[in-house]
């Protein structure tokens, strides 16, 4: 539905400043209907890369394709008509003050050229479907953030889009806002099968919703694909950063340190029972999360076992056997994820990063 | 020497006189002001269609116009006003160098004022698949109104100073009448019934914008 080919931006150097590689060589790939993430630190180049999509900054070189349209070939007038259909919305809103939320959502509507009284019936379903319908007459001034974000949305859906791209959407907002607006987008797009390109650097935003997503650093995607795959993909980058390994401190307390990793196929029951029944160690969680991630469990735990007398490994080995993803660790260690303000690390994957298993998109 | 019932009819036609050109002029001014500052905001670096070329050429001669003070400008232009009225005496033939002078004031207040909408709604509005043209009409000069109704206001003020100077060269209306009435008859209490009036014109008409552009902004 939203395809990136080997897209580069590069903004010219301005007084004092030099030439920004703000995007470099991104090529991404999001599936109809899917519900697909960007993160990364701010100045990866990951707002710019949502401009990109809807071509609100032109990239430099590569083709961005959506839904079957190669955005990047077309006339000034295609590429306003090709808008119509990728909706966005903003961190500031960016509603116009001197309108009221109805006359918001009706804006798109009138540059559409939409009559007069297929606007009014258009604008009322709006409003009631992000739960407005009594706040026509309001200015923004009289919304909260979350209200106002609702209108928002309301006004990117007017002009019945299939991609809604999501700038920063939530990080304005207070957490009940924020769970009550990815409520409403999460809705949305299984009721009008959008796909859904979200921009965020909150990972909690990430794990509630999206169905994959990408990471970002220094203009590349470093690491991406479906969170259940990338969840359990050993020493991911973006894994890391959506459910932190815990720390294992100092070594001062002895005894041999485990990670486990928590998942729907491999819980952590038959880990510890293992260790602490069957063995009869001493087992303590020391650290840990589980949470929940597109709708799965997920987690790291770090486990402190004492009163190995040279059974643990082969126990490891069993249960890695059975599935479990359980292994050893040392206290102090580097932890194998490299933080996304490092360098980028070579790209081990393919040169498209597959979002999902879903069908193939034309290109 | 009580001729005032006498001069208070005059008094009240130097009034209208100065409310017509002013008025006029306002008109004129809005209608050509406003358009030159929406260049001047959208042919800048990072704009909505920038023109550098376009826009210093804008900036140099709106530049001109305010640096020359009106006195000067008035005189300048009087082969203009020969051309476009047939005479440069009376309150018609000053209404060519008020709207001259006011014209590059108002399209700098128009400048700053469109500018102080921000990018995002613009941005969010090119999403939407707008024309540029779209932008201006149903983004910047929408947004902008309170605060282009606040510039109008001050333009407004600035013509009237303008006009009674023009009253100089024999541009009519109360500056007309405070210098052949009041200062070359010696006459000071004609002065002071001039100064007064004016003022109370430049309090109404500075009330009355300020309760637009705060009704225009609250609702």
């Amino acid at each position: 539905m939203i395809e990136l080919s080997d897209v580069r931006k590069v903004f010219p150097a301005r007084r004092g400043a030099g030439e920004v590689v703000a995007v470099d060589g991104v090529s991404l790939s999001v599936a109809r209907g899917e519900f697909a993430g960007v993160v990364g630190p701010s100045g990866s180049g990951k707002s710019t890369l949502a401009r990109l999509v809807n071509l609100l900054e032109r990239p430099t070189s590569g083709t961005v394709t959506v839904d079957g349209q190669v955005l990047t070939d077309l006339d000034a007038g295609g590429i306003r008509r090709a808008r119509r259909s990728v909706g966005m919305i903003f961190q500031h809103f960016n509603l116009l003050d001197s309108r009221t939320a109805a006359g918001n959502v009706e804006h798109p509507l009138e540059l559409a050229g939409v009559g007069r009284a297929e606007r009014r019936r258009r604008v009322a379903e709006l409003l009631d479907l992000v739960g407005l319908a009594d706040r026509h007459g309001s200015r923004p001034a009289q919304l909260s953030g979350g209200q106002k974000q609702r209108v928002a949305i309301a006004r990117a859906l007017a002009a019945r889009p299939t991609v809604l791209l999501c700038d920063e959407a939530t990080s304005a907002l207070d957490p009940g806002s924020t769970s009550g607006v990815l409520d409403l987008l999460r809705q949305v797009r299984a009721e009008l099968g959008l796909t859904v390109l979200l921009i965020t650097h909150e990972m909690s935003v990430v794990r509630a919703v999206c169905d994959s997503a990408v990471l970002m650093s220094a203009g590349r995607v470093v690491d991406g694909g479906p969170l259940s795959e990338v969840l359990t993909r050993p020493g991911s980058a973006l894994a890391a950063q959506l459910v932190p390994a815990p720390a294992a401190g100092t070594d001062a307390a002895g005894g041999e340190l485990v990670e486990v990793t928590v998942t729907d196929a491999a819980p952590e029951g038959l880990v510890l029972h293992t260790l602490a029944a069957e063995l009869g160690l001493s087992v303590e969680v020391i650290g840990g999360s589980v949470e929940t991630v597109a709708g799965r469990r997920f987690g790291r735990l770090l486990l402190r076992v004492r009163g190995d007398d040279g059974r643990l490994d082969p126990a490891l080995a069993r249960l890695r056997a059975a599935g479990a993803l359980v292994g050893r660790t040392a206290a102090g260690d580097p932890r194998p994820f490299p933080d996304a303000d490092d360098e980028p690390r070579p790209e081990p994957e393919p040169d498209v990063q597959r979002l999902a298993d879903a069908p193939d998109v034309q290109r | 020497m009580n001729d005032w019932s006498r001069l208070v009819p005059q008094l009240v036609d130097a009034t209208w006189e100065t409310l017509y050109m002013v008025g006029v002029a306002t008109g004129l001014t809005v209608l050509l002001g406003v358009p030159l500052g929406v260049l001047l905001t959208v042919t800048a670096p990072g704009a909505l269609a920038p023109h550098p070329m376009v826009n210093r050429l804008l900036g140099l001669v709106v530049n001109l116009g305010r640096s020359l003070p009106f006195i000067i400008l008035l005189v300048l232009v009087a082969p203009v006003t020969r051309g476009i009225v047939g005479t440069t005496i009376g309150s018609t033939a000053t209404i060519v160098p008020l709207t001259i002078g006011a014209v590059p004031f108002l399209a700098r207040l128009v400048e700053t004022s469109l500018r102080e909408v921000a990018h995002g709604k613009v941005e969010a509005t090119l999403a939407m698949g707008a024309r540029r043209r779209d932008v201006v009409r149903t983004v910047l000069l929408p947004e902008a109104l309170p605060s282009l109704v606040a510039g109008v206001t001050v333009t407004v003020v600035a013509l009237i100073s303008y006009s009674a100077m023009a009253g100089a060269v024999g541009g009519g209306g109360l500056g007309d009448f405070a210098i052949r009435y009041g200062y070359q008859q010696f006459r000071t209490d004609i002065t002071l019934a001039t100064v007064v009036l004016l003022l109370v014109v430049v309090q109404l008409l500075q009330w009355a914008g300020d309760r637009w552009a705060r009704h225009l902004a609250a609702a």
